[in-house]
This record gives C-alpha cells, structure tokens and sequence, in this order.
C-alpha cells in the first residue's frame, strides 16, 4: 500500500481486498465455522440448533473450551505447548473446592488464593521450559501426569472420596455464582462463561495485536535468537505466557465448581488437545510466530457447534471425537492450502 | 602507514579500540595481542579465513566475551561489557548474519521489535502502529530502500533486502558502532552490490563500521582500513590509500600458499 505517487514495483502483484482478508489467519476457521453451522442445521433432529435456545447450549461448550484454547493460542504463537491446561481446570478446582470446604475459607478468597496457584503453576512451567531449554510438550507432560497424580491422591486424602463437595453453603457462594456461574438472558440461559469467553478474546486479541508484548510474542515464536539480539526478554515473556496459560484453565475450574457445587478429581484431563486441536483450527502454526485469538475462539466455536450438533442430529455423541479428529486434519489443511495460495513465501 | 603495535596516538579519537587484546579458551588461544581502531564514519573490514578468530572478535566487540588480556576503548574510555545488551545500550550494534530479523513478522514490527513506540498511559498502552508504519517507510526510504508496504512480512524480502532493514534499523536506534558479521556471504552478486551500498550509506551518516568478512573482494569496494586476522594473530593493517585490490586478494589468501594451490590443481589435470 505504497503513497499514489510512487512508482508500482513490476514484481509485486496487486493485492485487492480479497486477498487482503484471504491472507488473515482466521479466515480458514471462519469458512469452517460457517460450513459446520450449515451442516448441523441441516442434520438438526430437534428444530432448536438454528435458534437461540440451541445458540445458549454450543456457545456454553465453545467458551469453556475457549477461554482456555485463546491463552493456548497466545502460547503456541510464542512458541510453546502446554499440555497441563487441561488437567490444571480439575486442579485448580479441587483446590479452590479443599480451601472453601476442608479449610473453610470463604469463597471470594479461594478464588484469589487460586489464581495465585495457577500463576505459579504457570511460572514453574516457563521456568523449568526457559532454564532447562527442554522442550514444553516434555515439561509439561510431566506437570500433566504430576497434577494428575496430585489431584487424585490429594482429594482421597483429604475427603476419602475423589470429588470435592459442600462449597455452596460457604460464605460468598452466591455473588461468586453470579459472576462466574450464572445464566444471564433468560428464558434461553446463556451462560456467564460466554461473557468471560468474549472479553477474554478481545482482551487477547487487544493484547496481541496491538501492545509491545504481543509484539514480542510473534517475536520470540517466531525466532527465539533474532528477538534475543534486538533485545526482547525472551524468558520473561515465555514465563508470562505460560502463566497465562494456567490462570485460563483456572478460570474454567472454578466456573466448573461454582456451577455444578462439586469437582471431579478427573475433571479436565484429555481437554488440553482440544484446546490445541481450538488454536490449530484457529490458524495457529505448530512452529510458533504465526496464529490469532480470535481465530482460536472461532475453532472453539466449531467445537462447540460439533458437540451440541451431534446430539441434536439426534447421533450417538461418541462420534464427537473423530468428528473433532476429521476438523483438526480439514482445517490443518485448508489452513497450508490458504497460506500457500495466498502468501507467497510464508511457511 | 599506521604502524602496528603503536596506537598511543589514535585511540582518543577513534569510536571504538582494542588494545593488545588477547583471548584464552582454557589453553587454546583464540586470538592473541591484537590491536585494532575503528573511527567514525569510516568502514573498518576484518578479513579472515574460517578459524582465523573472527568469530570471536566480533564476540569481544559486541560485549559477548570479555578479553582475558588487553583492553576494549569506546570514546577513549576504557570499557567493560558484561552483555551483548549493555553493549547495545552504550550504541554499538551488532548485525549477525540471517539472525537480525523475525521472518513471518511485518517490516514494521521487526524494525522496532524491542524498540516499540508506544502512545497512551499503562494499562491502555499500545504501539504507535501509524507513527511506526510511516518512520519504517521513511528510514528504508532514506536508505533507498522501497520495502513498498511495511505491513508485509520480512520473509517475502531478498535476503539482501532483509539484512538492510537490520542495518537501518541499528542506525535509526543510534548506534555510533556498527558491527557487521559476514553481511554478505550468503547472497547473490547482485544482493551483495545492494547490502554494500547500505553499508556504506551507514558510513555517510557518521556510524563507525566494522565489516566482517572473508571476501577480500566485498572488503576492497568499500572499506577504509583494513585488518587481515590469521589464527589468532593481526598479521596485516592496511589503509586504502596503500594498497590494491589484488594485494589485498593475495594477502587473504596467504600470497605463496594459493600459488602452490594452484600448481598443484594444474599438474592434477
């Protein structure tokens, strides 16, 4: 987009608003959004998934998956995994759950004291990433089944059972609910969590676009030894992006606890490769440098489409999972078809 | 001819200087009693073969290592660096080769990766996307370079082009000291021809550079002094005025040793 006056260099095609918004990462999801949205209002058994009532049920699914899949986002484009997000929303859980129910605190301060953790379970990932110089996936697969064992045998000990329960007679229970766990727009009953997705979502996009730390995300995912020699804080801002990570999935844990009053010790796990599958769909590269959060929330938002489709389609909901297997390889695809077609040199 | 050894007379007016310099690994000697200066706006090229010290040299001058003897002058004060970043802070730049920019990031975002100008009070503080946008066209500009669209990523550049938006970018952040690591030995001839006239645009802008190569042939087309580094050892200095391009090519390439190279490839065939 060269000033009028300058002379038009014969070796760079024109590129016109197509090609413009064809070269955004979110465009693959977003065509794939709408042909899922197409398909499942075709199949739709019920009569209800075109409507609001069918809306208020996929978006309660995409913004669980989402809130989590835009901060794994932010994560993958700085160029690391973190395959503890899903187990951290049982944990945190069970954590704010044992403060409130075996420790009586009142919930408003559990709900702090949990964000704490997250934050520092978050930092020991990045630390433990950026000073071991192992890979993440290895880190924090270690912290996944580590937190998997902790969960389990913290809560037998603790409670004898594997949930923790009792929360909803603690002080506070109710504003907490109202804020995390409520329904909002009745009769359709949205869900708060939707509310917490979008901001979250214009937070990150905000973040990433437009301020010197997303800068510096593209920056160190993109290539770690070129933004070390310009002077960005590589470690620092890996560290803060896992830190991220962990306080997301938090905040899916202790929606999870507020609105169903009791946590699973299993709660969470095998949810960290959805997320991923969310942030891949959304454009992200697997290599770091490259994606969006909007993007990661419009492939939340095909996930969500997906489950609450299946069963409105009136089909056994097991077919959910190779359907999500079938959306990861399509949008991996149309993704590299995409970038190809319409960026010339990028990877 | 400024002679070897005597540098008592230059170092307070030459941008940056090593005096004597000497660098151990355990007992391997990488580089042993080497003096060199740099002024400013002049192009100083250090020429040497693969193992000849450049690698640590260049190490030393951007504050990576601290020589184990000998002392590094910037300005006439003696100096030392404990990192590559308060070696940045005190203006001397460092463009390592294919290593400077982020490929899948836009021009503007590279040019100021680390640098961003911002607007508005923290916790609404965002790049200044316009202001940047239009300082990173107009510094290529003033540099001749058209990248046309700043919003395009660094990888849809040449290879030449990309390595002038690095030497652009450290004379817009105010580098005094400009230290260029092989700018040119993976580029075509023509990349070359371009990266030089951007090296020599930095020298015309009162920058004091230091070129690092192997290429006699790059060196002679735009240096001013000249080093010639040989395991370990400063074995020559030359200023343009005293000497050629073949003496130079010859001097590189060890004068007796590609002779007898050459005798021997003839009786080969």
């Amino acid at each position: 987009m060269s000033a009028a006056t300058s002379v038009p260099d014969e070796r760079v095609a024109r590129t016109g608003a197509f090609t413009r918004i064809m070269r955004r990462p979110e465009i693959g999801a977003l065509m794939g959004a709408i042909v899922v949205y197409i398909f499942f209002s075709t199949a739709d058994t019920t009569g209800n998934f075109m409507g609001i009532n069918g809306a208020a049920r996929w978006t309660d699914v995409a913004a669980t998956t989402g809130i989590v899949a835009v901060a794994v986002a932010l994560l993958m484009i700085g160029g690391e995994f973190d395959l503890s997000a899903g187990v951290m929303i049982g944990t945190s859980g069970l954590f704010a759950g044992l403060l409130i129910s075996e420790y009586n605190v009142g919930v408003w301060p559990a709900i702090g004291l949990t964000f704490l953790f997250a934050a520092a379970i978050g930092f020991i990932n990045g630390w433990l990433v950026v000073t071991t110089g192992l890979p993440s996936f290895i880190v924090t697969l270690a912290m996944f089944f580590s937190l998997r064992g902790i969960n389990l045998g913290v809560t037998k000990l603790l409670t004898d059972t594997v949930r923790v329960t009792d929360v909803d007679t603690a002080p506070g229970f109710e504003s907490a609910r109202a804020v995390f766990a409520a329904e909002i727009w009745q009769p359709y009953g949205f869900k708060m969590a939707v509310v917490w997705w979008i901001l979250i979502t214009i937070l990150a996009t905000w973040l990433l676009t437009r301020t010197k730390f997303g800068n510096w995300i593209f920056a160190v995912g993109g290539d770690k030894v070129a933004a070390r020699n310009t002077g960005v804080p590589v470690k620092r801002t890996k560290i803060t992006l896992f830190m991220f990570t962990s306080m997301s999935a938090a905040l899916v844990g202790i929606i999870s606890l507020l609105r169903l009053r009791s946590m699973q010790a299993g709660q969470g796990v095998g949810e960290e490769f959805v997320f991923i599958i969310a942030a891949v769909v959304g454009g992200c590269l697997l290599v770091g440098g490259y994606g969006s959060a909007i993007g990661a929330s419009i492939g939340a938002a095909i996930i969500g489409m997906a489950f609450i489709g299946i069963a409105y389609a009136g089909w056994n909901t097991d077919w959910s999972w190779l359907f999500l297997g079938l959306i990861l390889f399509a949008a991996v695809l149309t993704n590299n078809f995409i970038s190809r077609r319409f960026q010339g040199s990028r990877r | 001819m400024i002679e070897t050894g005597d540098i008592s007379d230059f170092v307070g007016n030459s941008a940056l200087s090593l005096k004597n310099v000497t660098m151990r690994f355990g007992n391997v000697i990488a580089l042993q009693d080497v003096s060199m200066h740099v002024d400013s706006g002049s192009i100083t090229c250090v020429l040497g073969d693969n193992g000849a010290g450049k690698s640590t040299l260049i190490k030393i001058l951007s504050g990576v290592y601290q020589p184990s003897e000998g002392v590094l002058t910037l300005g006439g004060n003696e100096e030392k660096f404990s990192s590559p970043r308060e070696a940045l802070s005190r203006g001397i730049a460092t463009v390592f080769q294919d290593l400077a920019t982020v490929p899948l990031m836009s021009v503007w975002r590279n040019f100021f990766l680390g640098n961003e100008p911002t607007k508005f009070p923290w916790p609404l503080r965002v790049i200044d996307a316009k202001y940047a946008k239009i300082t990173c066209k107009k510094e290529l500009l003033d540099f001749g370079i058209d990248i046309r669209d700043p919003d395009q990523a660094v990888g849809t550049l040449s290879g030449g082009e990309r390595q002038a938006v690095a030497i652009a970018r450290a004379v817009h952040f105010g580098a005094n000291v400009l230290i260029l690591d092989e700018p040119t030995s993976a580029l075509g001839v023509k990349q070359s021809g371009i990266v030089l006239k951007y090296v020599k645009q930095a020298k015309e802008r009162g920058v004091a550079v230091v070129f690092i190569t192997h290429n006699p042939q790059h060196a002679f087309l735009v240096g001013d002094r000249f080093y010639l580094l040989n395991r370990g050892r400063m074995i020559a200095e030359y200023d343009r005025s005293e000497v050629t391009r073949e003496e130079l090519v010859k001097a590189m390439a060890g004068g007796a040793e590609l002779e007898a190279l050459a005798h021997e490839l003839e009786s080969m065939s």
